[in-house]
C-alpha cells in the first residue's frame, strides 16, 4: 500500500501548517479572554505527522497527561486532541484557579480542563472554518488522565486508518514568566483533509503539474 | 540485565529466557502473550484491533488483528521450536480511556478487542493463565521468558505480577 503521506506535495503541507498556524493564533486570543491576562502563543512545532507515529509523539518516557477529545462535525469530520503534561496542567489550572490545585483529578480541575480545551478547539475550529468556507462544529468534550501513549494509541486505533494524516501543532502559552506547553492534533477522517486542501486552493491535481519544479 | 525488548503497536516478536518482552502504554489495544513455559519460548503480540480478515487486509504488521496475530503467533512458535500442546496465554489491555457518551465505538473496542483475542485462543484451544483486562487505565507491561512472569503497571494502581 502506498503511504498517502507521499502524495502531500510540499506545497500542500506547507499551506496545511499555515492553517495550524493562524489556528493556533487565534486560540491565544480566545485563552487570554478567558483567563483575563495577557498570553503570549507560540507555535514550535506544525507539522504533519503519519497516524501510527501520534501514539510515540511524547517519547518512551512514561508520562501522565491530561487529554481532551472533541469530535468534529460537518463537512470535514475528524476529531481533535488537546494534550498536555501533569507538570503544565498544573502551572494551567494554578493560571485559572489563582492558586496551585491538590488534585489534577478532582472534578473541578477536569471540568476546567475540559473548558479550557473546549474554548482553545472552538477557536481553532472557527478560524479553518473561516479560512476554508467550509462548516463544521464540535462535540462536547470528553476526557482522560492517563499514560500519552495509552491514551494516543487508542485514539489511533479508533481512527484505524492507518496510513492517513495527522495535523500536530506544539504550542506553548506565556504568561509573565509561566511557560506552559501543549499538543494539539487535529485527525481528519478519511476525505476530510481533501476537503480541507480544496477549499483553501492546494488540491493534488494542480500541485502535480507543477511539481517538477518543485 | 538485559534490556526489555519493545513491542510496537501491530508488531510481534518471539523470543526465548532470559529476554524480556515488553509494551509501552497499552490503552484499547492487547498485550497478548502466548508462552512454552518448558522451553521458555514465548511471542508478545500488541493487538490493535479484533479483526482484519474481514477487510481482506494484507497487512504487513501481522500482530495488528487478533485474528491474524493469534495464528501468527502460534506458528512462530511452533517454528522456534514451542510444542502446541503446552502453549499457555496471558494478556493485559482492552482499556476503556475515554468514557464517551455520545460515541459508542471508540468505548467499545477496548472490549471488542477483549472479546475477539479470548474467542479465538478457545478456537486454537490455548488455556489463558492469566489476564487483567478491561476498566480505564493504560498499562504498561513487561513478560519475563525466564520465569513466565507478566508485570504490569498502571498509574493508579501501581505494579503487580501476573
Amino acid at each position: 500500500m502506498v503511504n498517502p503521506i507521499d502524495k502531500l506535495t510540499p506545497f500542500q503541507i506547507d499551506a496545511l501548517r499555515e492553517l495550524g498556524n493562524i489556528g493556533a493564533g487565534n486560540t491565544a486570543t480566545a485563552l487570554a479572554q478567558f483567563l483575563e491576562r495577557e498570553i503570549h502563543m507560540e507555535v514550535p512545532a506544525a507539522r504533519i505527522l503519519p497516524l501510527e507515529e501520534v501514539p510515540q509523539i511524547m517519547g518512551v518516557e512514561e508520562r501522565r497527561v491530561g487529554c481532551v477529545l472533541l469530535r468534529i462535525l460537518g463537512e470535514a469530520p475528524g476529531k481533535m486532541v488537546f494534550l498536555i503534561e501533569e507538570e503544565c496542567l498544573r502551572r494551567l489550572l494554578t493560571l485559572v484557579f489563582g492558586e496551585e490545585p491538590d488534585d489534577l483529578e478532582g472534578e473541578l480541575e477536569r471540568s476546567a480542563l475540559q473548558e479550557i480545551a473546549n474554548i482553545l478547539s472552538g477557536s481553532f475550529l472557527n478560524s479553518i472554518n473561516k479560512m476554508t468556507g467550509l462548516s463544521c462544529v464540535q462535540s462536547l468534550p470528553n476526557y482522560a488522565m492517563d499514560m500519552a501513549e495509552a491514551i494516543l494509541s487508542s485514539i489511533a486505533a479508533y481512527q484505524g486508518q492507518f496510513g492517513d494524516h495527522v495535523l500536530f501543532l506544539e504550542t506553548s502559552f506565556s504568561e509573565g514568566d509561566n511557560q506552559i506547553f501543549s499538543k494539539f492534533f487535529l485527525i481528519p477522517e478519511p476525505g476530510s483533509l481533501e476537503q480541507i486542501l480544496e477549499a483553501i486552493g492546494a488540491e493534488s491535481d494542480e500541485q502535480d503539474n507543477s511539481g517538477p519544479n518543485g | 540485565m538485559s534490556k526489555i525488548i519493545p513491542v510496537r503497536m501491530g508488531e510481534l516478536k518471539i523470543d526465548k529466557k532470559p529476554q524480556k518482552l515488553g509494551c509501552n502504554g497499552l490503552g484499547s489495544c492487547i498485550g497478548l502473550i502466548i508462552y512454552d513455559e518448558f522451553r521458555k519460548i514465548g511471542g508478545l503480540a500488541h493487538i490493535i484491533l479484533p479483526t482484519g480478515r474481514k477487510n481482506g487486509n494484507n497487512e504487513q504488521k501481522p500482530g495488528k488483528y487478533a485474528d491474524l496475530a493469534i495464528p501468527h503467533l502460534i506458528e512462530e512458535l511452533g517454528s522456534a521450536g514451542a510444542h502446541p500442546r503446552r502453549l499457555w496465554a496471558k494478556m493485559a489491555g482492552g482499556a476503556h480511556m475515554f468514557s464517551l457518551e455520545s460515541d459508542n465505538d471508540i468505548s467499545r473496542i477496548g472490549e471488542r478487542n477483549i472479546e475477539a483475542v479470548r474467542e479465538i485462543l478457545k478456537q486454537y484451544k490455548i488455556p489463558v493463565k492469566a489476564m487483567d483486562v478491561g476498566g480505564k487505565s493504560g498499562r504498561t507491561i513487561v513478560f519475563y521468558l525466564s520465569s513466565g512472569e507478566l508485570k504490569i503497571k498502571t498509574f493508579q494502581k501501581g505494579e503487580k505480577t501476573l
